[in-house]
């Protein structure tokens, strides 16, 4: 296993080649000794009988074709796992950086993770309140879901995820153990500091594990990130009982490091550049979210993305869109008109939510509620542009109506303080206000049993 | 299982064996010690390409290769329904009392249970002349579905000797035929089937009798044939697969063969658990017993996601053999597709467009085609329809997958983002959806549900083209300076939206509905229409009209009716009739 190979066949931005190895396997990890000074890590991503090709997860700067040596690990990319692991803070590929020593590893396990079997999943059903309108009426956060915030460069998307871990009532209520997994990819210093600023503040941070692979740190390690902190998840969640919730940001950074990759391989490109496989590799991420039947914790995650061009059909948000259950969407509109959270309703959506809402669980109105929201929002917009053709004081009674309820719904109900934390009677009480300011019969997603019980008409 | 090769290079799921070998194509093989199942793809004297079903981490070049002789198959036999396999037929449950929680690769088990006892009932006599296809015995596979084993396609000869009806395992002989070559075959209840051959059939007709599958938009707006062929297309959150949830739930096919083809793990989950609870309708047992489920989700290996989509086929192809309608839900053929693209870039192949395979079209086509009322070797006649998902890129139906797949299908279900937006459920667009079999159809329809049923459906259709056309004028300069007749237009085409087309799949008694009160519900709301007509000839105002609840009425039909109440309509054309005269009356 420790034979070491002298030298190098060739090097290709993050790919290198060496020809004469011995028993190397496809996956394995490789480590490369750079001037016997620096140590790097590398995986391998094909083999042809004695020679591997190798992707090499730090930058391959200082490599020359004499001055590296290699050696094959025989495993696959691991991360060592601990209790302890909570509270502590770590690279982009596992490694400890907080200064506070190693950790007493209990075991060890391939990054990669393995599919769960769908037939031993339990069907996520509970709510978690975040006390945000927008999110707990209408995209609603089930327990181990995956959630992503679909953002735009400059977008709030950090300060809401931060509300969210602020706020969220992640096991604190019923005394459940929980834990918050943190993984950062190409992010700038000042959001890992607002962060753990954040979980500091809000008192959590013993709870808290992250991995950071900055701005600055090498680009292909970022491919890791998610990974390990995936594996950090799922031990603490399934091995340990804990109700985790994962933080990845920003996962447009991870896609470019893999689309930087697969363009250094000379693969066959699929959409503006992105890799074939992209929506492989992205769900064998989301999907580490759920619930494991029988066992008592649980893995929710929240990825955020920022859209290149704030388009929504970019390949990245896209194929998200189609892994993940649902997607919250922040919109620069919004912003430019100061309301926050800036969320674009009509486009969020959350999969999950009709199990985890109604009677049992919020309220029986609440499905009914959430429909008609939608419903008369998205007429908002024709009442919009037709008020600016023919003029606001043209329009009919109903439209004018459809107007003031836009207004009041980003401002009233989607609009809220940093600090505000709404209960969600709260929430659904101030859907009734929104709805009370359109006519009843506009009011059609919602039964008239319910509606003779919440809809007052003289109000 | 012999030893025909060593592994040469290894990249991802694909696999090469250097030099010429000995490998047919599409052959079965197990690949390196852990002995992984793959399948030979290609074959050219310097090399051998295999495409592996697991996970290839860990593997090394100098690792065997060994040799099966057949090609991909699955096994056909009872203990199909009720149960949850992978993209390559292994059981799922089985899997998961071997490893947990997690599917390891490598996993050694049988694809059907072969120790479980099945009460049989032999159905043939010695000295019976039999055929491929031809029935032997008879097995309550489960409690709907009584399952009919045959002689494999392949096989012509005579009966020599049958077991007594009695218990017996799915590997154990049932009958000894005399091949015509005189030669013995014992027969049993299982058999093996190659998952890219169609079963063969006599002949294959046209259908003239629509799937029927509770959902308006479909059965009355854009139906499918028993044996036809549709897909849904639409960007993600848009409702393809609640659609397709809706279907294998309601439609009245006699067997349901759900792929979940590179999708989420829950909704496999979820299908399971609401699946098993739901009691269906015509059976009184629960849905499961006449489903089964393909799984494999968009985190298991990529090339068993290229073969769940030929394995579920298969699967209804055998039942249909046996005379059963059978549906298939593929959710969702993008996934499949680029899956091949996926095994084709790593084999560096010329790409077409998008990076897609230039066989892209052709396989499409051959999938859709294993779709089919059929009349089989055995005289009975059996259908598989196939229903698939789309998810184009971007959410645009002009990209390669969605292209390729209209040229292949017959009746399109496009989805709309902005429908879905507005929550407008199912978001089946009716100015772009089409259906080319109602045609075929008219006289069933005619004939099982009311004389004017494919006449109204077309009026409905017009009002809805007619009001979007209107709706594109109302955006630019309001809807006030519209005359009457078109205010009607626009009225009625609401009714229609939200009385009709829209379906809550969580509501109990709209989830799903019979044909007749569709058909009455079209009625109504083309009663309501005619007799607001008369008023506006009578020069009744739009405005007039609407000050009245009579639509919002209309609209409520959907949940106010109970679909075993159908009397209540007369009761609506009464109102009608009282809004009229009261109009008329109180403004003459
Ligand atoms: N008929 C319906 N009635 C009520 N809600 C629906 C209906 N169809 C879809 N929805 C809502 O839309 C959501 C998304 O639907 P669905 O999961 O079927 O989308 P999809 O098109 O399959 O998306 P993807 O391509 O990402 O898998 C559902 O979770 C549900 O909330
Ligand atoms: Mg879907």
């Amino acid at each position: 296993m420790s034979i070491e190979y002298l030298g190098l066949d060739s090097i290709n931005g993050p790919l290198v080649v060496i020809e004469g190895v011995q028993d190397a396997a496809y996956d394995e990890i490789v480590e490369f000794s750079v001037h016997r000074t620096e140590q790097k890590l590398g995986r391998i991503i094909e083999v042809y009988e004695d020679k591997a090709i190798i992707q090499v997860f730090e930058d391959t700067t200082n490599m020359s074709l004499e001055n590296t040596h290699t050696k094959l690990t025989g495993h696959s990319m691991e991360l060592p796992l601990a209790p302890e692991m909570l509270g502590r803070t770590f690279d982009g590929i596992g490694r400890p950086i907080d200064g506070l020593g190693e950790l007493n590893y209990v075991s060890k396990r391939d990054i990669n993770g393995d599919p769960l079997n769908p037939v031993r999943r339990e069907f996520p059903r509970n709510f978690i309140q975040t006390g945000l309108s927008a999110i707990d009426a209408l995209t609603t956060l089930i327990r181990g879901q995956k959630l992503p915030i679909f953002s735009g460069n400059g977008l709030p998307h950090d300060k809401l995820a931060a509300q969210i871990v602020r706020q969220a009532n992640l096991g604190k209520e019923n005394n459940e153990d929980f834990g918050i997994v943190f993984a950062a990819m190409g992010v700038k210093h000042d959001v890992a500091d607002f962060f753990r600023r954040t979980f500091e503040e809000s008192g959590v941070i013993d709870h808290v594990t992250m991995f950071l692979n900055l701005a600055d740190d090498p680009v292909v390690e970022r491919l890791i990130t998610p990974k390990v902190a995936l594996t950090a998840a799922e031990f603490l969640a399934y091995d340990l009982g804990k109700h985790i919730l994962v933080i990845l940001t920003d996962m447009t950074s991870y896609c470019e490091a893999l689309r930087e990759v697969s363009s250094s391989k000379q693969e066959i490109p699929s959409r503006k550049g992105y890799p074939g496989y992209l929506y492989s590799d992205l769900a064998s991420m989301y999907e580490r979210a759920g619930i494991v039947d029988g066992k008592p914790g649980s893995v929710t995650q929240i990825p955020i993305l920022t859209m290149p061009n704030d388009d929504i059909t970019h390949p990245i948000p896209d194929l998200t869109g189609y892994i993940t259950e649902g997607q919250i969407v922040l919109d620069r509109t919004l912003a430019g008109k100061s309301v926050y959270p800036p969320i674009n309703i009509l486009p969020s959506l959350s999969r999950l939510m009709k199990g985890g809402i109604g009677e049992k669980y919020t309220r029986e109105d609440h499905q009914a509620v959430a429909d008609q929201l939608f419903a008369s929002y998205s007429k908002v917009n024709d009442a919009r542009s037709l008020a600016s053709v023919i003029g606001e004081d043209e329009l009919s009674d109903t439209d004018k109506r459809y107007l003031s309820f836009g207004e009041k719904m980003e401002n009233g109900f989607i609009g809220q303080e940093l600090d505000e934390n709404r209960t969600i009677l709260e929430t659904l009480n101030l859907a009734w206000d929104m709805l009370h300011i359109l006519p009843r019969e506009e009011l059609n997603r919602i039964d008239t049993k319910l509606l003779d019980k919440y809809f007052d008409e003289d109000r | 299982m012999k030893q025909l090769g060593t592994i040469y290079g290894i990249n991802g799921p694909i696999v090469y064996v250097k030099g010429r070998t000995l490998f047919q194509m599409s052959e079965k093989v197990f690949v390196g010690k852990e002995k992984l199942i793959g399948e030979v793809i290609t074959l050219d004297n310097e090399r051998t390409t295999i495409q592996v079903y697991e996970e290839t981490s860990g593997m090394k070049p100098g690792e065997p290769v060994y040799s099966t002789g057949s090609p991909v198959s699955v096994t056909l036999g009872p203990g199909i329904l009720n149960n949850i396999f992978d993209g390559i037929e292994r059981p799922l449950k089985t899997i998961a009392e071997l490893s947990g929680e997690y599917i390891h690769r490598g996993a050694d088990v049988k694809l059907l249970d072969t120790e479980k006892k099945w009460p049989v009932h032999v159905t043939v006599e010695v000295g019976q002349e039999v055929i491929g296809g031809t029935i032997i015995a008879e097995v309550p596979e489960t409690k709907t579905i009584l399952h009919k084993s045959m002689i494999p396609p392949d096989i012509e000869g005579r009966i020599v000797e049958i077991v007594e009806d009695g218990e017996y395992t799915i590997t154990e002989p049932i009958v000894k035929v005399q091949k015509l070559d005189e030669s013995i075959i014992e027969i049993k209840l299982a058999q093996e089937w190659p998952i890219r051959n169609p079963r063969p059939t006599k002949s294959r007709f046209e259908s003239s009798i629509p799937l029927v599958t509770g959902q308006r938009v479909v059965d009355s707006l854009f139906p499918i044939a028993k044996g036809g062929t549709a897909a849904i297309p639409g960007g993600f959150g848009t409702g393809k697969t609640m659609m397709q949830h809706q279907i294998a739930k309601y439609s009245d096919a006699d067997i349901i063969i759900y792929i979940g083809c590179g999708e989420r793990g829950n909704e496999m989950t979820e299908v399971l658990e609401d699946f098993s609870e739901l009691i269906d309708p015509k059976s009184g047992n629960s849905l499961m017993e006449r489903t089964s489920l393909i799984a494999n989700t968009s985190n298991m290996p990529v090339a068993a996601r290229e073969a769940s989509i030929y394995t579920g086929t298969t699967l209804a192809e055998y039942y249909r053999d046996m005379g059963y309608d059978v549906a298939i839900m593929a959710d969702s053929t993008s996934r499949w597709a680029e899956a091949l693209r996926e095994l084709s870039g790593r084999l560096e192949e010329m790409p077409a467009e998008e990076g897609f395979p230039a066989y892209l079209a052709s396989r499409i086509a051959t999938f859709y085609e294993r779709a089919g009322l059929m009349q089989n070797f055995n005289d009975t006649e059996g259908s598989v329809s196939i229903i698939g998902a789309v998810s184009p890129q971007g959410g645009d139906f002009s990209e390669p997958v969605t292209q390729n797949t209209k040229r292949f299908v017959r009746c399109f279900w496009g989805l709309d983002k902005a429908l879905a937006h507005e929550r407008h459920y199912p978001a089946v667009n009716w100015l772009d959806s089409y259906s080319e079999y109602i045609g075929d159809l008219a006289a069933w329809y005619r004939d099982n549900v009311s004389p004017d049923f494919v006449d109204n459906r077309r009026r409905i259709v017009e009002i809805l083209h007619q009001e979007s056309s209107l709706m594109d004028v109302v955006k630019l300069i309001g809807s006030d300076v519209l005359p009457d007749d078109q205010k009607l237009t626009i009225e009625i085409g609401r009714v229609i939206r939200l009385g009709f087309l829209q379906q809550n799949a969580f509501h109990s008694e709209d989830t799903s509905v019979p044909l007749k009160k569709q058909g009455k519900m079209m009625e109504i709301i083309l009663y309501l229409r005619k007799r607001c007509k008369s008023l506006i000839s009578h020069g009744m105002p739009m405005s007039l009209l609407q000050r009245e609840d009579i639509f919002t009425k209309i609209i409520a039909i959907k949940y106010d009716v109970p679909n075993n109440k159908l009397e209540m309509f007369d009761q609506y054309k009464n109102d009608i009739d009282e809004f009229y005269t009261k109009i008329m009356e109180k403004n003459a």
